[in-house]
């Protein structure tokens, strides 16, 4: 067990430092001329190369790439041009917005998710299987803003229930933040849930078709012991899996989602790094993204692993 | 009197429909079973959502084809006088900002997302089909180095990876094809290979081997034709989310560039006309939904139809 | 016989399921009545109806199956009219059921021990610790060795036997009044089947329950049951005592049946089985009249007016045939249908053609990285010897993991040998197929053992047979086409089969298409990789007759691997009993099956449940399983399971090759005359009818 968390770990730090040269390649060297890019095609020659000079951008590649990994591993993710501030900060700041943001979609979509994907597994081929289904083939692919916008018209604009947007001061509490979160978290949340719906209504199918379910059954187990003892158990492992993938899409949906509420999280500094051309920022902050998903997808499976005799008595 | 039997959930679904049908129905005195495509199709027919989906993909796909011929005015001419104007009989979905109409700028919208979609997804599943092909039937060293590289490229979100690289090399369609292409290659080659491996051990291929067979044939002649419908499956589910990053990274900016209509970009600019001109908004957003909605469902429908049982999203 | 009671009764019953093809009658009016302390074996081919049957019968049915008619009772009660929660109360106390593959039968991610424990529980109203004591008590019941240490497990850690082990005393926590047992040792060994199938033998000796026995196999069935219904296409076609129906068939279906399996019979010479014309009729396409009329030998234009009903034509004895009274015993039955196809005179030695000299093939060991120990190889093939001879059949039997399927990919070259020697007319071969030139790969060609995977969904049956005539054998297109024809008429096919897709092909058909296709290369050699072992018996009998036919016409050789015996000594001239990746016996096929034995030959041919109730068989019982090919054990590999186990010797030292006559050999520390001695007085098949 030990060793296989070792090896998932070592494939772990792999996969970022590939990642981190993908970002670095993608920033430094895809543009061209870095310094055309930030400051524009009509700098002079002297501010451009003023700004190579800074950004070390005079030196081979290899030793640019590995100066800037040895710093930001060492927390050193350097000025931001654009706000002329520590980038650091600002991402932790951004980052603990989208946590609590994150958090509480979470929290609506994984229980409700499961209960619902076990729900349209139990009453499958049925009025509600199907409307449960087909309903959340139509989420899974509605893009956040779509979504959004048509929440944000419903309880913001007629409603009048909930504030249409959240640009929140990035410095509140939690307790502040949250009228601000419940509908850019139902947003996120929405794509999400499908997914979980989906993954967890398959799974628990299968499970029912298992032969052992069979036996329990004619074991004479009454029908709740059954779903509780023999199915939930086997197939909700799959689901742990399941929400740790999901990750990339709550990923993908808090910087749309961020965009719409122009609320201050991460994927707001993410968009707002790119449309200023910060590439300090873009980087830091798409790795520690990278680092992020790949870290719960690591934990995803280890306890998958963990829960699973097969792999834990293998 | 028969009592009905058990409306139970729990009790065993193994053998349902095909299955059932599989079993007892095994091919015997000579009887030809239906052809696939012919099963697919009959399959089809018994699922209204996956054809109700089918159907309206087919009137967008019209659409793409033909916008501009259908589109009762020019996506570009700006009307002054019906600026922001709700929606009437001259303009169905109402006007924009500048006056233009809106129905025919989501029309000729069309277009575009087909084009950068579909192109994308098709680069994708050539060029994620060779790889699979190859990496999946070499095997070795070679495969897990391969394999390993996409992992990573996998483990990028997928619409951060598409802002770090839109960022750096500017929105424009053809590197918009690009970039989807590189999101789907590791998935498209992914399943490939998960085929490839599954079938370059069967018998069949083993029998191929033994008749001396080249390895080109083993794998177009053998090994491809088998790994279509899980293929198609694929290629049409990545066609859909792809309807999603695209329209997702017009609204963010770095999709379509103006004036190209783009349904994203419209839904942006429109957020400030929300509270006066709200259709401005809902009719994008509509759209938006209901061809995502229906290529899911088609894809979908797909899947079920030609893998029934087996592949899971 | 005093009349027992019945516990278990089926009238009239008719099961339907509604599928994408319509409503269909999957059983229909079927009756019968199991009696306490007796055991009831039903017998079909797959799509008889045999499980559906017995799983309906009990009201376990899938949600589009429904039992449409007749009635069940259990004790006197009606089944068909309890509520859901009634029967509940009844399934796991009042009957209990032993399934197919026990590992997929048991949750895999909770221990044995409260697997068991829940059902003690649940019906005998235990507390957890009581419900434990209650499970030990089973588990030894069942000769489990160690429970206290079983009930820690998870499935996957135990064995196929324990857990069937472990299931039958889940069956039986209860007492319960039926025990239905479906196929519960088909996914087994043949010597672990053994060891279950006495094991049940003697749980039926001591419980009260009537036990619903369901096989194909109509060698088990003997060895279980008192009673015997044959089912075919959903109806029962004939029910009969054991012995009554194995000695005195009255229906022409039983009566193949009993023909198609292979009997015991050490001489050289080679006789045809019965087959049976035509396949089982889909439930929705059933013929008019008798449901086996378009099968049977003994149809007469009567027959085709209306269905038999299922009669008494002797006591206890129905049949739903017309001309019942017409059908032979089985005896004159055998010697009127089949034929002798080879006659040859014995001594007779053509020359080797492929012959394998300490061939190994050791696997890399994947554990490696996540254990970290020093990499063991995974040792498949161990230094195996054998040769085939021109026109003749090697047999290969041993058991699952024995390395029987590698001996025969290391020959073809799919699977290179890593070290010895194997040569073809005396030359040595390249170890891979990439490296063989197309002459040598034309010369040795091989049928797999699952026909669905053995040919490409997307070709036709045509362009199969004709790829290896135009590769191999350089014909044109043209002529390819008419030689595939040829084949297929060769292999009983019709020639419309041609363009045909697999999928619209029944098992036995696709496997006939894999033999054409291995016969157009022309080859000397065809490996068969167990071609029959996933068919039914009477496809089994009728693809067995083809490739005897064809080996004669072609003088073709063939290696036959299986882990059947019985199919293994029907068709082969010589057999080599392989256990752990190495040959234990080898030599000609009536000295192989004729004492002096290797102590494990004689334990398989022991456990070989023979479709004859008046053989009896020494019982020797292997204990333990098979290890694996990462730890074969010092000196003899068979010492750990041997019943002949000498001492120390057997444990230190490779046991010596033991020539025999003509080319016998045994790997064994036993000297011959020695084993021909413990061996005479245990006669292994007591009783065999002696040749045909």
């Amino acid at each position: 067990m030990l060793r296989f968390i070792l090896r998932r770990l070592g494939f772990m730090v792999l996969t970022v430092i590939l990642a981190s040269i993908i970002i670095f390649w993608a920033t430094t060297v895809l543009p061209g001329d870095v310094a055309t890019m930030v400051l524009g095609r009509f700098a002079t020659p002297q501010a451009k190369a003023k700004l190579r000079t800074e950004l070390g951008l005079d030196k081979p590649i290899a030793v640019q790439y590995s100066t800037w990994l040895g710093k930001y591993a060492r927390g050193d993710w350097g000025k931001s041009v654009s706000t002329d501030t520590a980038v650091r900060p600002v991402v932790f700041q951004r980052l603990r917005n989208s946590f609590m943001l994150a958090i509480v979609a979470f929290a609506l979509y994984v229980p409700l998710g499961i209960l619902l994907g076990l729900v349209a597994a139990l009453k499958r081929n049925t009025w509600l299987d199907n409307s449960i289904s087909v309903g959340s083939l139509a989420f899974i692919g509605l893009p956040e803003f779509v979504s959004g916008v048509i929440l944000i018209t419903i309880f913001a604009v007629e409603l009048k229930w909930l504030p249409s947007q959240s640009a929140i001061d990035p410095q509140s509490t939690f307790v502040q933040a949250f009228p601000y979160l419940i509908l850019p978290a139902i947003t996120v949340a929405l794509t999400s849930l499908a997914y979980v719906v989906r993954m967890t209504r398959s799974s628990t199918v299968d499970v029912l078709q298992m032969d052992y379910v069979r036996t329990a059954n004619l074991k004479g187990l009454t029908p709740r012991r059954v779903l509780f003892t023999h199915v939930l158990r086997n197939s909700l492992l799959p689901t742990i899996t399941v929400v740790a993938i999901g990750i990339g899409w709550l990923i993908g949906g808090l910087i749309v989602t961020e965009s719409v509420y122009d609320y201050p999280g991460i994927g707001r500094l993410l968009l707002f790094a790119i449309q200023r051309r910060d590439l300090q920022l873009i980087q830091a902050t798409a790795l520690l993204i990278v680092i992020i998903y790949v870290v719960a997808n690591l934990v995803a499976d280890i306890l998958y692993a963990v829960l699973n005799p097969r792999i834990r008595y293998q | 009197m028969v009592e009905p039997n058990l409306n139970d959930e729990l009790l065993d679904a193994a053998i349902m429909d095909e299955g059932v049908a599989a079993e007892l129905l095994a091919p015997g005195n000579g009887n030809p079973r239906p052809s696939s495509w012919r099963l697919y199709w009959r399959r089809l027919k018994k699922r209204p959502a996956a054809l109700v989906g089918t159907i309206i993909f087919c009137v967008f796909l019209f659409l793409a084809v033909f916008g501009p011929w259908v589109a009762p005015y020019d996506y570009q001419t700006q009307n002054v006088k019906v600026r922001l104007d709700a929606p009437s009989v001259a303009h169905p979905f109402g006007a924009d900002q500048f006056g233009r109409d809106i129905f025919s700028r989501i029309i000729v919208g069309t277009r575009n997302i087909f084009l950068i979609g579909g192109f994308g997804t098709l680069v994708a599943v050539v060029i994620g089909t060779a790889i699979g092909l190859a990496s999946g039937y070499v095997g070795g060293t070679s495969d897990e180095v391969v394999m390993r590289l996409l992992d990573v490229l996998l483990s990028f979100p997928s619409l951060l990876l598409a802002l770090v690289l839109l960022s750096t090399v500017g929105p424009s369609n053809f590197n918009l094809v690009l970039v989807v292409a590189i999101l789907y290659i590791p998935m498209v080659a992914r399943v490939v290979r998960s085929m490839v491996l599954d079938l370059k051990n069967k018998e069949f291929v083993e029998a191929a081997r033994v008749r001396g067979e080249k390895r080109s044939y083993i794998l177009f002649r053998e090994i491809l034709p088998n790994s279509l419908p899980p293929l198609l499956v694929e290629a049409s589910m990545r066609f859909s989310y792809s309807i999603f990053l695209v329209a997702s990274l017009g609204y963010l900016g770095l999709g379509v560039q103006p004036p190209s209509p783009d349904w994203g970009l419209q839904i942006n600019d429109a957020r400030n006309f929300l509270p006066i001109a709200p259709w401005l908004l809902l009719f994008p957003a509509c759209t938006i939904a209901v061809l995502v909605v229906s290529t899911n469902l088609m894809s979908d429908g797909l899947r079920q139809v030609m893998l029934p049982g087996g592949g899971r999203n | 016989m005093e009349a027992r009671r019945p516990v278990f009764e089926i009238e009239g019953l008719h099961i339907d399921y509604a599928t994408e093809l319509g409503v269909l009658h999957a059983v229909r009016d079927v009756s019968l009545a199991v009696r306490e302390h007796e055991s009831f074996g039903l017998v079909g081919e797959s799509g008889s109806g045999k499980s559906t049957l017995a799983m309906g019968a009990i009201r376990y049915l899938a949600s589009n199956g429904r039992v449409t008619e007749g009635s069940v009772r259990l004790n006197g009660v009606d089944l068909l009219s309890l509520s859901g929660k009634e029967l509940r109360e009844l399934w796991g106390s009042r009957i209990g059921v032993v399934y197919q593959s026990p590992l997929s039968a048991l949750n895999p991610s909770i221990v044995i021990g409260k697997q068991l424990a829940e059902v003690a529980q649940q019906h005998l109203g235990m507390d957890r610790a009581a419900a434990v004591g209650r499970v030990t008590e089973m588990l030894t019941k069942v000769a489990m060795p160690d429970p206290e240490a079983v009930m820690k497990r998870y499935p996957h850690q135990l064995s196929g036997g324990m857990l069937q082990r472990c299931v039958i005393a889940m069956a039986l926590m209860t007492d319960p009044s039926l025990l239905i047992m479906d196929e519960p040792t088909t996914a087994l060994d043949v010597t672990t089947q053994a060891v279950v199938l006495d094991l049940v033998a003697d749980l039926k000796r001591e419980s009260d329950s009537a036990i619903l026995y369901i096989t194909h196999d109509l060698g088990v069935i003997t060895k279980i049951c008192d009673r015997v219904g044959v089912m075919y296409a959903g109806e029962f076609m004939e029910q009969a005592d054991l012995y009554e129906l194995f000695k005195r068939p009255r229906h022409p279906y039983t009566l193949d049946l009993l023909g198609c399996v292979p009997r015991f019979d050490p001489t050289p010479q080679k006789r045809s089985l019965v087959t049976i014309p035509g396949a089982i009729p889909r439930v929705d396409e059933l013929p008019h009249g008798c449901i086996f009329g378009p099968r049977c030998g003994f149809v007469e234009e009567a027959c085709k007016a209306a269905r038999p009903p299922l009669a008494e034509v002797a006591a206890d004895h129905l049949s739903a045939c017309r001309r019942w009274a017409d059908v032979p015993p089985p005896a004159q039955y055998l010697r009127e249908a089949t034929e002798a196809v080879r006659t040859d005179v014995e001594g007779t030695r053509p020359d080797v053609l492929v012959a394998a000299d300490r061939t190994r093939v050791h696997f890399k060991s994947t554990r490696r990285l996540i254990r970290g120990r020093a990499a063991r190889p995974i040792r498949a093939v161990d230094g195996v010897d054998l040769e085939v001879r021109v026109g003749q059949t090697l047999g290969v039997v041993g058991e699952s993991g024995s390395g029987k399927t590698t001996v025969a990919r290391a020959i073809i070259g799919l699977t290179p040998a890593t070290g010895g020697e194997i040569t073809l007319h005396g030359k040595p071969l390249p170890p891979s197929t990439g490296k063989r030139p197309r002459a040598t790969l034309r010369e040795i060609q091989m049928v797999f053992q699952n026909p669905d995977a053995s040919l490409n969904p997307t070709r036709s049956v045509g362009d199969a047979i004709m790829r290896p005539l135009t590769l191999l054998g350089g014909l044109s297109r043209q002529e390819a086409r008419k030689q595939s024809k040829d084949l297929l008429r060769a292999v009983s096919l019709p020639v419309s089969y041609f363009e045909r897709l697999p999928h619209e092909l029944s098992g036995g058909e696709k496997q006939r298409v894999a033999i054409a296709r291995a016969f157009a290369a022309e080859p000397e050699l065809i490996l068969c990789d167990e071609p029959i072992s996933s068919l039914d018996v009477s496809v089994q009998g009728s693809l067995m007759n083809l490739l005897m036919k064809l080996q004669v016409e072609k003088q073709t050789s063939y290696v036959f691997i299986s882990h059947d015996l019985s199919a293994v000594q029907h068709l082969s001239d010589a057999i080599a009993v392989v256990y752990l990746g190495h040959v234990m016996e080898i030599g000609d096929a009536t000295r192989v099956l004729t004492p002096p034995f290797h102590p494990y030959t004689e334990a398989l041919l022991s456990a070989v449940p023979l479709a004859d109730p008046d053989i009896v068989q020494k019982p020797i019982r292997l204990g333990g399983s098979v290890p694996s090919a990462m730890d074969v054990p010092s000196g003899c590999r068979f010492h750990p399971r041997c019943p002949r186990f000498l001492g120390d010797i057997c444990v230190e030292q490779e046991p010596p090759w033991r020539e025999g006559e003509g080319d016998h050999r045994i790997y064994c520390h036993i000297p011959l005359d020695e084993l021909t001695r413990l061996q005479a007085e245990t006669l292994v098949l007591a009783g065999a009818e002696a040749g045909a």
